[in-house]
């Protein structure tokens, strides 16, 4: 923590306040006045952009919640009185179910930044993993919701997700109909979803607290991974970052109030305006596109236990990241064969995102019905390679990498570099160091 | 000395004890408490009223298949044809993905033969759930590569005994607990 | 009793199965230009009403619309019928309510009850069409897809409008070879979802339903119609979402850019 802030009470109230209730003095310290690396990118607001978003998530989640009758004969038909009764409730109800998807567009950017940077290595590895904790948190959070409005993809996304657990060996089936409360997705089921979906954002947000205080505590990486050497090195966090996340912010809002106002069913499956039936499987099952990839994870494998672990543990690895990553050198701007490597790996990522979307036995990219007989590259062999590759690049790469490879030459602080980087544009000599 | 010291330990001995007790009572008491927590969530009352659903299998066709709901979920009833019946009994058991016949009116190690698949010998009509074993999509009728049940979600394949041949799912179609209760109606549950 | 009754859902389930496979036959759906397209575009009132009574007197005899309210057709945004108006459609239709003996009895409809189904309940329906469920349409706009492909439905949008207008444009002789598989009782329709056999016969024919106006009354102009009036009854406030939309967007735009300036007067002084 940044320690004790320039804090001074104005007024006699403002002294006795502070003398019960130091609460100023934190918000000074740790918000306005917390010393924060100057050199940080567009990259770095998306934390600033996913604290927004928990805000919206909560926000209009509690509104919809005064809607919403969580039963299986009215779930359904409550959605649609919200679109079609409820005042602004048809954009209130599509902020939440787009809102989902952007949440997880600005998560998988802010978890991709950090390792590209080295974030997750010493000293943040508890910052990194409360990150991780927040993921799995979050995925169980947007899976109940979804599970909500009762359409067809709700209750098979559920039926399937929950079945997860029956490859538990000996206890699986009874864990299972404990979740369900029944021997199928029924009533009980989407009764503790919806407690529980309304539960978890809370939880969410104490997580969200924690990582805050773990982040305080070494203080922001940056792009160079160099640490912060002297007051040169930062700025105060407001007003040069709150206002850099402010502007953020509302780029991300117009991109998010795009998809709501305009293409407000594009992130969603058409079946899933159709109410469940618990008798008629959809021709595809598909998750919402954040969870593609660790969907093709799982249908990679042919057996069931192998693949729901393999599915857990892309997942769950990534909280020994800070000890599979061997190399001392922090940011990857400095480490050229690991930068590429990062690129394939988001490629794969990206790849396995399209399988997870796509029918198993089909011809990969074109798409039609593989013949039987011989050899054939099907979505379901790419996926394969590419869910190897995933923990190929963890597990093998990373390590060995972190041993073998020769970083490029670092500057000695972050003033430094800011100076070299801007040397080619400012001929002559530029000897004014910013004052903090 | 010696005695003061002998009262010392006894003493000390004896407040471990004290704070050991208190632990264990109160974590007894924890554990109690979250138990009727855990339990709530297990099927209630109104879930595990068994309801018996009775089938009428006359009118059922040779080559057709019916859908009927029972807690929750279909099961199947197909009337084989002679073909599917011959095809299915062909198949060598060491050939089989899951060699248990999977039939809870069964022992759990009798085998997967065909025969074992049915209730009362009667090898025309096959009874089952209609829940891939995999993660408990519907699989569809008459389709997939042995001429069964293929399920859409992820690629299993089951015979025309609902036993699995390929894909990810594990286990052969559940056969539920079922009888006969009389020559053309069956009880199930 | 609950013995028959197990049995007549089961067998009515069985025909429904029957649909499955040769998804690779259908064709994905004919693109129309409708007026409601694009972040600016709203419905055609006389369109909409057309549609509306292409609803009421050819695909309300099969197909519900159960998340529909009479009052719903003289709200903005809709097809604008007046308030009379809607009252006196709704009166066409009963509905069965308790008197104060606490006896049934049916009464006119008013605009606050709901369109009437044309069948009681799910069975009933498909005893009635040959165990083929007629959907509910409230919805079907949205509950359909008219094409794939992730860029396709960024700009053309998910195109289920364009779905219903194919589908009841787009029966088909068989070809040659699909020809003698027909199942009893299908048509051919490329366009089908679950084709390539629909289990509704060709529901349009030309001059079937007469416009006040005089308005078109060909098969493709009646399939336009309604399925404008199905996009709107999918969504009876889009044009109040597009219009608080153009709005919102030009708020943001505004305020981001402010935001900008003043991120980079706060900047000027650092060098970073």
């Amino acid at each position: 923590m940044g320690g004790h802030s320039s804090y001074q009470p104005k007024s006699a109230f403002a002294k006795w306040f502070h003398e019960r209730l130091p609460i100023m003095d934190l918000i000074q310290g740790q918000a306005l006045d917390f010393p924060t690396p100057k050199n940080l990118n567009y990259f770095w607001t998306f934390g600033g952009i996913l604290t927004m978003m928990l805000g919206a998530q909560l926000l209009t989640g509690i509104v919809l919640a005064m809607h919403y009758t969580p039963h299986v004969t009215m779930a359904f038909d409550s959605i649609e009185h919200i679109r079609r009764d409820v005042n602004y409730g048809n954009i209130i109800q599509k902020l939440h179910a787009n809102g989902a998807s952007m949440f997880f567009l600005a998560v998988y950017i802010h978890i991709f930044r950090g390792m590209y940077y080295g974030s997750y290595k010493a000293p943040r590895e508890i910052l990194w993993m409360i990150g991780v904790i927040i993921l799995l948190v979050m995925m169980a959070t947007a899976f109940m919701g979804y599970v909500l409005p009762w359409g067809q993809m709700s209750f098979w996304g559920a039926k399937v997700i929950t079945n997860l657990f029956s490859a538990i060996p000996f206890f699986g089936d009874s864990i299972v109909t404990w979740l369900w409360g029944g021997f199928a997705v029924d009533n009980p089921t989407l009764n503790r979803f919806y407690s529980l979906h309304y539960l978890l954002p809370f939880v969410l947000a104490g997580l969200v607290g924690l990582h805050i205080w773990a982040l305080h505590v070494p203080g922001n990486n940056n792009p160079t991974g160099v640490s912060v050497k002297s007051g040169q090195d930062t700025v105060p966090f407001h007003p040069y970052y709150t206002m850099k996340d402010a502007f953020a912010i509302g780029v991300f809002l117009i991109v998010y109030c795009l998809f709501v106002f305009f293409a407000p069913d594009y992130m969603g499956h058409p079946v899933n305006y159709e109410m469940a039936d618990p008798l008629k499987t959809p021709a595809h099952i598909v998750p919402e596109w954040y969870f593609l990839p660790f969907y093709a994870i799982l249908r990679s494998i042919d057996n069931k236990l192998l693949g729901v672990i393999a599915m857990f543990a892309s997942i769950l690895l990534l909280l020994v990241l800070p000890w599979l990553d061997t190399s001392r050198v922090r940011s990857g701007t400095y480490r050229p064969v690991f930068k590429q490597f990062f690129w394939i790996l988001v490629l794969d990522c990206l790849l396995l995102g399209y399988i997870g979307s796509r029918v198993p036995d089909n011809l990969f990219w074109v798409d039609t019905p593989s013949h039987e007989g011989g050899f054939a590259l099907t979505n379901k062999l790419v996926g394969q390679i590419a869910t190897l590759y995933y923990f190929v690049h963890f597990l093998i790469i990373l390590p060995i990498l972190g041993l073998l490879e020769t970083p490029k030459p670092m500057p000695a602080s972050i003033s430094e570099a800011v100076l070299a980087k801007n040397k080619p544009a400012l001929p002559g000599h530029k000897a004014a160091v910013p004052a903090e | 000395m010696g005695i003061v010291a002998t009262g010392e330990h006894a003493d000390s001995d004896r407040r471990d004890f004290l704070y050991i007790a208190t632990g264990a009572v109160g974590a007894v008491g924890v554990a109690l408490t979250a138990w009727p927590f855990i339990s709530q969530m297990n099927p209630d009352a109104s879930v595990l009223a068994l309801a018996n659903v009775d089938v009428d299998l006359g009118p059922i066709a040779e080559g057709q298949s019916v859908t009927i709901k029972w807690r929750g979920n279909p099961v199947f009833v197909r009337h084989r044809t002679a073909k599917e019946i011959e095809e299915a009994r062909a198949v060598p058991i060491d050939e089989l993905k899951d060699p248990l016949a999977r039939n809870n009116n069964l022992k759990e190690s009798d085998p997967a033969t065909d025969i074992n698949r049915v209730v009362g010998g009667k090898e025309q009509f096959l009874v089952m759930m209609g829940v891939c074993t995999h993660l408990g999509c519907v699989p569809l009728g008459e389709q997939g590569d042995y001429g069964g049940w293929y399920c859409p979600c992820h690629g299993s394949h089951y015979d025309t005994a609902g036993r699995i041949r390929k894909g990810p799912a594990p286990e052969n179609l559940l056969v539920p607990r079922y009888e006969y209760i009389s020559d053309t109606k069956i009880r199930i549950g | 009793m609950i013995m028959r009754k197990t049995f007549l859902a089961a067998v009515l389930l069985l025909a429904g199965a029957g649909l499955a496979g040769a998804a690779e036959t259908r064709h994905a759906a004919k693109d129309i230009d409708f007026s409601f397209e694009g972040p600016f575009g709203t419905f055609d009132r006389g369109q909409l009403q057309r549609g509306y009574k292409v609803y009421k007197e050819v695909c309300a005899n099969c197909h519900s619309m159960k998340q529909m309210v009479f009052r719903n057709l003289s709200q903005p945004g809709g097809p604008g019928f007046s308030g009379a108006q809607v009252q006196a459609l709704a009166a066409t239709y009963t509905i069965q309510d308790l008197n104060d003996q606490g006896e049934p009895f049916d009464r006119e409809r008013i605009p606050s009850d709901h369109f009437p189904s044309p069948f009681p309940n799910e069975q009933a329906a498909r005893v009635a069409n040959g165990g083929a469920l007629p959907p509910d349409l409230s919805l079907i706009t949205k509950a359909r897809a008219g094409w794939t492909g992730t860029f396709a439905q960024l700009f053309y949008g998910m195109g289920g409008p364009e779905y219903v207008y194919s589908v009841l444009t787009g029966y088909e002789e068989p070809p040659a070879e699909l020809a003698s598989s027909a199942p009893e009782g299908k048509h051919y329709n490329p366009y089908f979802e679950a084709g390539p056999w629909i289990g509704m016969a060709p529901p349009l024919s030309d001059g079937q339903v007469t416009f006040d106006d005089g308005s078109p009354n060909s098969v493709d102009a009646m399939a336009r119609d309604v399925a404008a009036f199905l996009a709107w009854a999918s969504e009876p406030k889009m044009e109040e979402r597009k219009g608080l939309g153009f709005s919102v967007i030009i708020y943001l735009v505004i305020l981001t850019l402010l935001l900008y300036l003043v991120k980079r007067k706060i900047w000027t002084k650092v060098e970073h």
